[in-house]
C-alpha cells in the first residue's frame, strides 16, 4: 500500500477516491450506527443489561442466531452442490437454474415469507404431508430456518461460483494420474481450495439471516420465547414507543454481528496467507 | 516399459479425432507426437494416460491389456501444459502428493517420503524452493515441479502434454535440453505432445507426425526431416517451396527422373529453401527468377524471388550470399540440389508450413 502523502501514484485520483469512499461509508453506515450508540448511551449500564438480558430478549437471540446458523449451514452444503453443477456441467435448463438462484435477491421478502408459509402450513402443498409425521414447519421455529435458508442461498452460490471456475479440471486429472481416489481428490485438493470461499459464503448468508425480518415474521408464528426473532422484538418495542429499549437490543445485535464478521474475516485472512502470497501470485499468472 | 497402441479410434460427436491409430513405443524411448492443433495428438496422449476412453482399439502396457484401466491405476505421471499444480500446497507437498495418497500398506513412512521428495527436488534442481507455494514460482520452475511430482510415483510411462507450450522461448529451449538429459538418466518411456517441430526434432528419439487423426509418418527426427513420407510431413517440418507441374514443368520433370515412383499426371515438387542453388547464368534444369528481397537473419540470408507470380524462398549461407552479391530486381537462375515429387496434389497448409 502507498503511503497517504507519498509521491504521486501512477493511477491518479487516489485521494479523491478515498475521500468519496469515506464520506459514502460515513453517511450510510457510520452515522446511523453512531446515532444508535448515542441513543443507547442514554441508558445506564444496569438498565442496558436488564433490557439486553431479559428473558424474552435472550430467547430471541437463541432463535435468531440458532436459526441463522442452521440455515447458513444448510446453504453451505447445498449451495456448494448447486454452484458445482452450474460451473462444471452443462445440461438443458442450466441458464434457467442459474437465474433462479438470484430470485431470493430480487423477490420481496414478505412475498417469500407468505409463499413459504402457505406451502408449509398444515394444509399447504408440502405441509400436509409433513404434518401427519409430526413435523410442524410453518408457524414454528423450523419455519424460520426454511425462510432463512431461502434468502441465504444466493450468497453461498454466488461466492463459490467464481472460485470453482478458477479450479482447473486438470488439477483433478493430475490428482487422479498420481493415484488419488475421488475421495482423496476431494479432501486433499478441492476442499482446501474451496474452504475460504465456503467460509465467506457461509458468513454472508449468516449475516444476512440475522438481519432478516420480512420473510420470517410471516412464517414464524412469532410466539414470544419460542419463535420470536430479535428484529421482531425490536419492532414490537418500537411500537410500544420504547425507543431506548429497542436501541439497546439493536446495539447487542450490532456487537455480536460485528465480532462474528471480524473473526470470520480474520479466518479468511489466515487462510489466504497460509496458501502463500496469493495476491502476489495472482498478478503473475 | 513399452506401450502398444492398436487401432485406436475416437470421435467427439461427429468429429473424428482419431482414425484407427496404431503405434509402438519401445521401453525407455522419448517419443514426440507432432502435428497441428486439432490433429488428435493430445487425445491420443490422454487415451494413453487413461483420462479419455477410446471408442475402439486397445492400449497395451508392456504387453498387458490396459485399455479400460482407470487413470489412477495406470501408474502414469502426467505433465500438463499449464502445470496443474495444487495451489494450496507447498512445493514439497505437491511433490509428496502421489506418495501420500497411496493405500496405507503401500505408503512409505514419513521419513522415506521426505527423503524421496528431497531427492526429486534435487533432481529438478529446485531444492531451495521446497517451502514455497506454486504462485511464488516462475513458469519454468512450476513445470519442473510438476515433473518432479509426476516422477514421485515412479511412473511406468510419462506423458507430457505440450510441457513447454506456456513458457517463453529462452526458458523453453533450456528446459527441453534439460528434459532430454533427465530422460537419459531416468529411462522412463516418455511421450510428449507438441506442435513445435523444432522441439520435436531436437528432443525426441522418435517423432510421430500426425494429421487429421491419422499418423502420417513415424521415424527418427532425421528421417522425418530429410525423407518425409507425405506432402503434409514435408510442409509441416520446416519451410518448403511447393511447385506444381503445370506451372513449373521443368522442375517436376527434373524430380521425376529422381523419383521413379511418380507416374504421369499431376505432380508436385517440394524443395526446402536451403536446397536451392542460385546461379547467375542458366544451367540445365534451372528456373529463371527475379530477386525481390534479401534479408540477413543471423547466420543465414533469406532471399525471396519471384517466378511469374509465385514466390520462392531460398536460404543461403552468408559466405555464398557474399559471393553472389544479389541485388533486388536481378535476374537469376535457380537449381534444386534436392527435391521430392509427389503425385497427388498436397493439402496446402497456410503459409506453406509452420517454419520458424
Amino acid at each position: 500500500m502507498r503511503p497517504l502523502f507519498g509521491p504521486a501514484p501512477l493511477l491518479p485520483g487516489f485521494r479523491l477516491a478515498l475521500g468519496c469512499a469515506l464520506v459514502y461509508l460515513s453517511l450510510l453506515v457510520l452515522l446511523p450506527l453512531s446515532g444508535l450508540a448515542f441513543k443507547a448511551s442514554q441508558l445506564t449500564v444496569a438498565e442496558f443489561w436488564a433490557i439486553a438480558s431479559g428473558e424474552r430478549a435472550l430467547a430471541s437471540y437463541r432463535v435468531t442466531f440458532g436459526a441463522s446458523l442452521l440455515a447458513a449451514s444448510i446453504n453451505t452444503v447445498f449451495g456448494l452442490i448447486v454452484a458445482w453443477i452450474l460451473v462444471r456441467y452443462s445440461f438443458p435448463g442450466k441458464r434457467l437454474i442459474d437465474a433462479l438462484v438470484d430470485l431470493p435477491f430480487a423477490l420481496p421478502t414478505a412475498v417469500a415469507g407468505i409463499t413459504l408459509a402457505t406451502l408449509y402450513a398444515g394444509n399447504g402443498w408440502i405441509g400436509r404431508y409433513l404434518e401427519p409425521l409430526g413435523l410442524k414447519i410453518a408457524f414454528a421455529p423450523p419455519g424460520i430456518v426454511v425462510a432463512l435458508t431461502f434468502i441465504g442461498l444466493p450468497f453461498v452460490v454466488r461466492t463459490l461460483q467464481p472460485v470453482i471456475e478458477d479450479i482447473e479440471p486438470e488439477v483433478e486429472e493430475a490428482a487422479a494420474s498420481l493415484g488419488a481416489s475421488r475421495l482423496q481428490t476431494f479432501v486433499r485438493v478441492l476442499w482446501p481450495a474451496l474452504l475460504p470461499a465456503l467460509v465467506t459464503g457461509f458468513t454472508l448468508a449468516f449475516s444476512r439471516s440475522i438481519g432478516e425480518y420480512g420473510s420470517v415474521i410471516f412464517i414464524a408464528g412469532n410466539m414470544p420465547l419460542i419463535s420470536e426473532i430479535t428484529p421482531l422484538l425490536i419492532i414490537s418495542k418500537l411500537e410500544q414507543y420504547d425507543v431506548v429499549g429497542a436501541t439497546a437490543l439493536a446495539v447487542v445485535m450490532l456487537i455480536i454481528s460485528f465480532v462474528m464478521l471480524f473473526v470470520v474475516n480474520g479466518l479468511q485472512w489466515w487462510a489466504a496467507t497460509r496458501h502463500g502470497a496469493r495476491a502476489a501470485g495472482g498478478a503473475r499468472r | 516399459m513399452s506401450i502398444e497402441i492398436r487401432d485406436i479410434g475416437k470421435r467427439f460427436g461427429s468429429f473424428v479425432a482419431l482414425h484407427d491409430v496404431s503405434l509402438h513405443i519401445p521401453t525407455g524411448e522419448l517419443v514426440a507426437l507432432l502435428g497441428p492443433s486439432g490433429c488428435g495428438k493430445t487425445t491420443l496422449l490422454r487415451i494413453i494416460a487413461g483420462m479419455e476412453t477410446a471408442d475402439s482399439g486397445q492400449v497395451l502396457f508392456a504387453g498387458e491389456e490396459a485399455t479400460h484401466v482407470h487413470a489412477r491405476d495406470r501408474n502414469v505421471g502426467f505433465v500438463f501444459q499449464h502445470y496443474a499444480l495444487f495451489r494450496h500446497m507447498s512445493v514439497f507437498e505437491n511433490v509428496a502428493f502421489g506418495l501420500r495418497v497411496k493405500p496405507r500398506r503401500l505408503r512409505p513412512a514419513e521419513a522415506e517420503i521426505r527423503r524421496r521428495v528431497s531427492d526429486l527436488l534435487q533432481l529438478v534442481q529446485l531444492e531451495w524452493l521446497a517451502d514455497r507455494y506454486p504462485a511464488q514460482l516462475s513458469g519454468g520452475q512450476r513445470q519442473r515441479i510438476a515433473l518432479a511430482r509426476a516422477l514421485a510415483v515412479e511412473p511406468r510411462v510419462l506423458p507430457l502434454d505440450e510441457p513447454f507450450g506456456a513458457l517463453d522461448t529462452k526458458v523453453r529451449k533450456e528446459l527441453r535440453r534439460w528434459l532430454r538429459r533427465l530422460h537419459d538418466e531416468m529411462h522412463i518411456s516418455s511421450v510428449f505432445v507438441t506442435h513445435d517441430q523444432e522441439e520435436a526434432l531436437e528432443v525426441a528419439d522418435r517423432v510421430v507426425v500426425m494429421n487429421q487423426g491419422r499418423v502420417e509418418q513415424i521415424g527418427s527426427p532425421d528421417e522425418v526431416y530429410t525423407n518425409p513420407a507425405s506432402p503434409f510431413v514435408y510442409q509441416f517440418l520446416g519451410n518448403v517451396n511447393v511447385f506444381h507441374s503445370r506451372v513449373h514443368g521443368v522442375w517436376a520433370e527434373v524430380g521425376r527422373e529422381h523419383t521413379a515412383a511418380v507416374s504421369a499426371g499431376e505432380a508436385t515438387a517440394f524443395v526446402r529453401p536451403h536446397d536451392i542453388e542460385i546461379e547467375h547464368r542458366p544451367v540445365a534444369g534451372s528456373l529463371q527468377a527475379t530477386v525481390q528481397e534479401v534479408h540477413a537473419i543471423g547466420p543465414l540470408v533469406r532471399v525471396e524471388l519471384a517466378h511469374d507470380s509465385e514466390l520462392i524462398e531460398v536460404e543461403l549461407t552468408r559466405e555464398r550470399a557474399d559471393v553472389l552479391a544479389l541485388a533486388e530486381g536481378q535476374q537469376v537462375w535457380l537449381k534444386p540440389r534436392q527435391l521430392r515429387v509427389f503425385a497427388t496434389p498436397p493439402p496446402l497448409l497456410e503459409e506453406g508450413g509452420s517454419g520458424i
